[in-house]
């Protein structure tokens, strides 16, 4: 069989989205940013969302979410982002809207937005990135670092005693009645990768055919944060994350 | 009821407010409830909008979201709006630089109360440097109108709006207790239709309206910009819009100037109480007048530059403990003594405190 046999579009198993731009990525190597990045540029792909979205980024690692992925785009104020998705929603309901948002974003500073717009039960979808850390300012306590995890404000391991338990924030959604779906996915392997691609297009769907509030909270690795390697993250993940945050299905309204 | 006479309504400032926004053709409000102004948001729930021009309205959680979701509104290129009292604004600090730096239209009402802190629910003018000289974190200027009427409230939301459409930037209607509280005869405008996405698209080309594809590029709103050098310039464009403000949008009002020996300087409902007061003063051959700014921001410092070059001294009354009289000061240069008046904590003087205040703070103390 000739090269130009196989290269057909038929055969096409794998190739970036249109919708991801050719800019450098910020993020570290290992981080799992890039690649759910990926994702959602290629699932708004696929459901042909590009002309019929509004992404709303946070402030953390992923505050250029808007640089990367060619679609409308409104950058927050720090975990505002469900605050604003709720607005672009009801003055554009044939609109996807989706926030894009880390775990400080989401379940420290933003709470209130967070909960709230989940029990308005707004059409719109929540991807939260949970890897347990602030990336951005230099990894810092997060409100879902685990038991034990050292971090810049934790050099000696996050205590229960002195800063209190991890936030399950996503199993407190699934039980608000506005929440329609609630997920936790990761992207560590490649089947992995390929069920938070069907999650984020269930939430999708779920959002355009105004169904409440979808939640794909994503378990994701900080290599910096965490100094480790990317390949030691992913383990390391594996191992603890999971124990605390448990992958699957938390909510399914079908 | 004739064709050619316009309808005149019996209402609250507050009420007021809700009807001209949802006349005004406007796309969303946003608030929490607080007092003295949640008439406003009960108004507007009351009356059902999104039923007949499709508008929305929402109750939010907090001040916090509010703002936040005007923000989000008004990046789509929406007219949106929301609405507080005093505590409720600081809350909603963060979010106007936002949107000023964002370069966004937006409307916000400050019914305001006594403070500092939860402090009072009756009206005052205490957050005049809050509004007129940033609020929030950054250089940035909002427009301010000051309603001194049921009427000027229900005015100055088209005017409001179309000041922030024109030139991308947040106005604030910065009223107080009493023009939210009292009820008057109003002049409502007529209905206005709601500008389609198609209208938005053209005239708000800038507008994050999730249409990447048919406008042939995506549009992102966002005021992070980690380049100083970029940054600086996104600075000078702001106050290149502020200056152009400044030269074309200063609002005044003046009353018997011509001859005023001695000049009083009010804003919003107090000014009113100063006039009761003049005439009286006139009634006992004072030659006393009034200018009023109408816009708080840009400030109106030449023409009372120009006043205070024919008057023998100024008073400038507030419900504060002098806050306004900083601009005045810095308008007359020192050429007349500028004085202050001004009750706190909720108090209201009477004409006849004004009146009192004009004499021993102004009059006797050069004759």
């Amino acid at each position: 069989m000739k090269r130009e046999d196989i290269i057909k579009p038929e055969n096409k198993v794998a190739g970036k989205p249109r919708l991801l731009n050719d800019k450098d990525m910020h993020y570290c190597p290992g981080c799992s940013h890039g690649v759910v990045h990926r994702l959602v540029a290629e699932v708004l792909e696929e459901m042909e969302l590009e002309d019929d979205c509004i992404g709303v980024a946070p402030v953390g690692c992923a505050v250029f979410a808007y640089s990367y992925i060619d679609v409308d785009w409104i950058e927050a104020a720090h975990g505002r982002a469900p605050a604003v998705a709720t607005a672009v929603k009801r003055l554009h309901p044939e609109k996807m809207v989706f926030t894009y948002q880390g775990d400080g974003d989401l379940a420290a500073i933003g709470t209130a937005e967070t909960i709230h717009a989940a029990n308005r039960g707004e059409n719109i979808t929540i991807i939260f990135i949970n890897n347990g850390i602030y990336g951005m300012t230099g990894g810092q306590m997060a409100p879902t670092t685990l038991e034990g995890m050292k971090t810049a404000t934790t050099p000696y391991g996050r205590n229960i005693e002195l800063n209190g338990y991890p936030l399950n924030i996503s199993d407190l959604m699934t039980r608000l009645d506005g929440t329609c779906y609630v997920t936790r996915q990761s992207v560590d392997t490649a089947a992995a990768v390929r069920k938070t691609k069907a999650a984020l297009k269930k939430a999708f769907k779920n959002s355009m055919e105004c169904k409440g509030t979808s939640v794909v909270e994503i378990l994701s690795t900080c290599n910096s944060g965490w100094k480790m390697s990317p390949v030691a993250a992913n383990k390391w993940m594996q191992e603890n994350m999971t124990q605390k945050y448990a992958l699957g299905d938390l909510k399914k309204n079908d | 009821m004739s064709n050619d006479k316009p309808e005149v309504m019996l209402m609250k400032g507050n009420e007021a407010i809700a009807h001209a926004a949802i006349r005004y053709g406007c796309d969303g409000y946003f608030g929490y409830p607080i007092t003295p102004q949640s008439e406003i948001l009960e108004t507007l729930e009351a009356l059902m909008p999104w039923e007949t021009t499709g508008m929305v309205v929402l109750q939010a959680e907090s001040e916090v979201a509010s703002i936040n979701m005007v923000y989000g509104g008004a990046s789509t290129g929406k007219a949106v709006f929301t609405s507080s009292s005093s505590p409720g604004i600081s809350l909603m600090q963060e979010g106007i630089s936002y949107i000023a730096a964002g370069e966004l239209p937006a409307l916000i009402v400050n019914v305001m109360r006594g403070g500092p802190g939860l402090g009072t629910i009756h009206p005052s003018q205490a957050d005049y440097f809050q509004a007129t000289k940033g609020g929030g974190h950054g250089d940035y200027h909002l427009i301010v109108l000051a309603p001194k009427s049921v009427q000027e409230m229900a005015d100055f939301v088209a005017l409001g709006f179309d000041l922030a459409f024109k030139y991308r930037t947040p106005a604030m209607i910065l009223a107080d207790g009493i023009v939210g509280q009292m009820m008057e005869k109003v002049v409502l405008p007529p209905q206005r239709p709601r500008r389609t996405n198609e209208q938005i698209m053209k005239e708000c080309p800038w507008a994050a309206t999730g249409d990447a594809i048919k406008r042939g590029h995506p549009n992102v709103l966002t005021t992070l910009e980690l380049d100083s050098a970029q940054m600086e310039k996104n600075n000078e464009r702001f106050q290149a819009t502020y200056r152009k403000i400044e030269e074309n949008e200063v609002r005044f009002e003046e009353y018997l100037t011509d001859d005023a020996e001695w000049l009083v300087v009010a804003f919003g409902s107090i000014a009113r109480i100063c006039q009761t007061a003049i005439d009286e003063g006139r009634k006992q051959g004072l030659k006393i007048g009034l200018i009023r700014p109408i816009t708080l921001w840009p400030f109106p410092y030449e023409e009372i530059s120009r006043l205070s070059k024919k008057t023998r001294g100024i008073l400038v009354v507030e419900l504060n403990a002098g806050q306004m009289i900083e601009d005045v000061r810095l308008a007359v240069e020192g050429r007349v003594p500028v004085k202050h008046f001004g009750r706190m904590g909720g108090i209201v003087p009477d004409p006849g405190e004004v009146l009192k205040a004009i004499r021993e703070k102004l009059i006797d103390e050069q004759e």
